[in-house]
């Protein structure tokens, strides 16, 4: 199993709202993925380039970083941390960055880079980590999340989605690849790097990869279809755009409100029974391999 | 039982003050004893398993959209879902009737032995899948795959069939209205006779659909996977 969801906000006057909407959608979804869970946020305007690390050590000591980061890179790097999380604003980019964090800081792993992007993940319940890190008190235009019931790989923070590559990309899925290998050996032969053996790190890095190459979302998705074997609900964001795709066989559930406010998607109508106006949404299930596109 | 209140032997649950499981309890032990003869079921809101295996001749009316296993292995109730349901109303259905007055999720009516199931919207992927005598009734389009390996029964179809129709089909039939956007293996279109009209006829009479059964086709199986054929040199 594994449930997803994602909110993306058409009222910006509900942006402040984002976290409060978003986070029972999470929780609600608690029962088809219990043991991680993960949330991708995006501002709605340009914060300067951002990073979220996680550190393996619950009682990391982030003034050390700055210290560090203040001689090395960057004077006066802002560090906002909250427990094993902290939000890093650094205007170096994320190649640089990553060098130096695994030469320096091994122990801090980098969950994202981007303009507008924050990923929190961490394993755990749920309502735990969505309480550990304060989601519902999380602003923003959009939102996707993903509670894990892991059948592939180990149950680790790292494992847990969403998952990036690149800048402002990310990546949330409820099904299972039957060639992640295949597809990471092609990657890696281009110099691209993994940080996990979890399978949909193999699909979030190559659906970036065509990204960079070039292709738009929708383009790159078509591609995913004839190389992604196996079953898949994936749910994509941008710093602007959310995107949806089922497998050939619609073997993962989703389901998808829309009102003038909002679009809402759930692996289940119980994750969008809470949202305002859903009762009178106009809902629908996505088709299997159609692409489904939704702009900020 | 303070959250119920009996009127006039109707009893009604709000799920967002009971648990599912102490309704199904209710339903399971209770209900004989209590005399209901109507069970009004509020605030669903995407919750599973309402009302699975029921085993009484009354009526259910779910007020919400509801989640999955809908009425799952029914007997003799009629249940109403005044809203959408999730994947799997009705999954093995034995007798009675279900009506889903919004759309269903996968898998409507999958594997059923008897009764009847009415989906008013469409109804999604698999509908009917492994139906083994139920009849199932769609007022509006069917997703692919429906009725993939279907042993007995009928689905109707209102509306359109999407690609992968009646694949492996054994002896279920189906009869759509609309498009056929593409059969699956071992399908074939053959044409109606005067049996086939008078069982569309009588479904949409007992669903409550008033569509002219002269507008549907058959859909049945061509039984050529039936056999193993040593011609295709196991190339398959």
């Amino acid at each position: 199993m594994c449930g997803i969801v994602g909110l993306l906000l058409k009222t910006p006057a509900l942006n402040e709202r984002l976290g409060m909407l978003v986070t029972p959608m999470l929780v609600s979804m608690a029962e088809r993925g219990p043991d991680s869970a993960g949330l991708a946020v995006f501002a709605d305007r340009d914060r300067g380039e951002k990073y979220s690390l996680f550190a393996e050590d619950a009682h990391f000591d982030w003034d050390a970083l700055e210290r560090a980061l203040d001689e090395a890179l960057v004077p006066t790097p802002r560090i906002e941390p909250q427990g094993r999380y902290a939000r890093l604003y650094l205007d170096v980019d994320p190649d640089t960055l990553r060098r130096w964090m695994a030469e320096h800081f091994p122990q801090l792993h980098v969950l994202s880079a981007g303009h507008f992007m924050d990923i929190y993940k961490d394993a755990g319940h749920p309502a735990a980590i969505a309480e550990r890190y304060d989601f519902p008190a999380l602003t923003g235009s959009h939102a996707v999340g993903h509670t894990r019931m892991a059948t592939e790989s180990a149950i680790t923070p790292a494992h847990a989605h969403p998952f990036t590559a690149g800048e402002d990309f990310c990546l949330v899925h409820n099904g299972s690849l039957s060639n992640p290998y295949k597809i990471r050996r092609k990657l890696e032969r281009k110099g691209i790097r993994f940080e996990t053996d979890n399978d949909t790190e193999a699909a979030c890095r190559f659906l970036e990869w065509r990204l960079r190459e070039g292709d738009g979302l929708e383009s790159a998705l078509s591609q995913g279809f004839s190389v992604l074997d196996g079953f898949y609900t994936l749910l994509m964001a941008t710093r602007d755009e959310l995107a949806l795709v089922r497998d050939s066989f619609a073997c993962k559930p989703a389901v998808v409100a829309e009102t003038d406010d909002y679009v809402a998607i759930g692996s289940e109508y119980r994750a969008l029974a809470h949202l305002p106006g859903v009762k009178e949404a106009s809902l629908f299930e996505p088709r299997p391999e159609e692409i489904y596109t939704w702009r900020r | 039982m303070e959250t119920m209140t009996d009127t006039d032997k109707a009893v009604r649950f709000d799920l967002d003050e009971t648990s599912v499981r102490d309704l199904n309890q209710f339903l399971h032990h209770e209900l004989a004893e209590s005399g209901a003869r109507h069970i009004e079921v509020l605030n669903p809101n995407g919750r599973h398993n309402i009302a699975v295996g029921m085993d009484a001749p009354v009526s259910v009316d779910i007020r919400g959209h509801a989640g999955y296993f809908i009425g799952g292995m029914n007997k003799q109730a009629g249940i109403t879902v005044h809203g959408n349901v999730g994947w799997s109303v009705g999954e093995n259905i034995m007798s009675g009737s279900i009506r889903v007055k919004g759309n269903a999720s996968e898998c409507a009516g999958a594997s059923g032995h008897g009764g009847l199931v009415v989906i008013e919207g469409d109804a999604s992927s698999r509908c009917g899948i492994s139906m083994k005598g139920c009849d199932i009734v769609v007022g509006g389009s069917v997703g692919h795959m429906s009725a993939f390996m279907a042993q007995l029964g009928t689905l109707v179809v209102c509306g359109d069939a999407d690609p992968g129709l009646g694949d492996s089909l054994y002896e279920a039939v189906i009869y759509v209205r609309g498009t056929i956007r593409g059969l699956g293996a071992d399908a074939q279109a053959e044409p109606m006779g005067e049996e086939d009209y008078a069982r569309v006829a009588a479904l949409l009479d007992k669903a409550g659909f008033d569509h002219d059964p002269k507008a549907f086709r058959r859909v049945a199986s061509a039984r050529t996977l039936y056999h193993w054929n040593a011609d295709h040199h196991q190339e398959y």
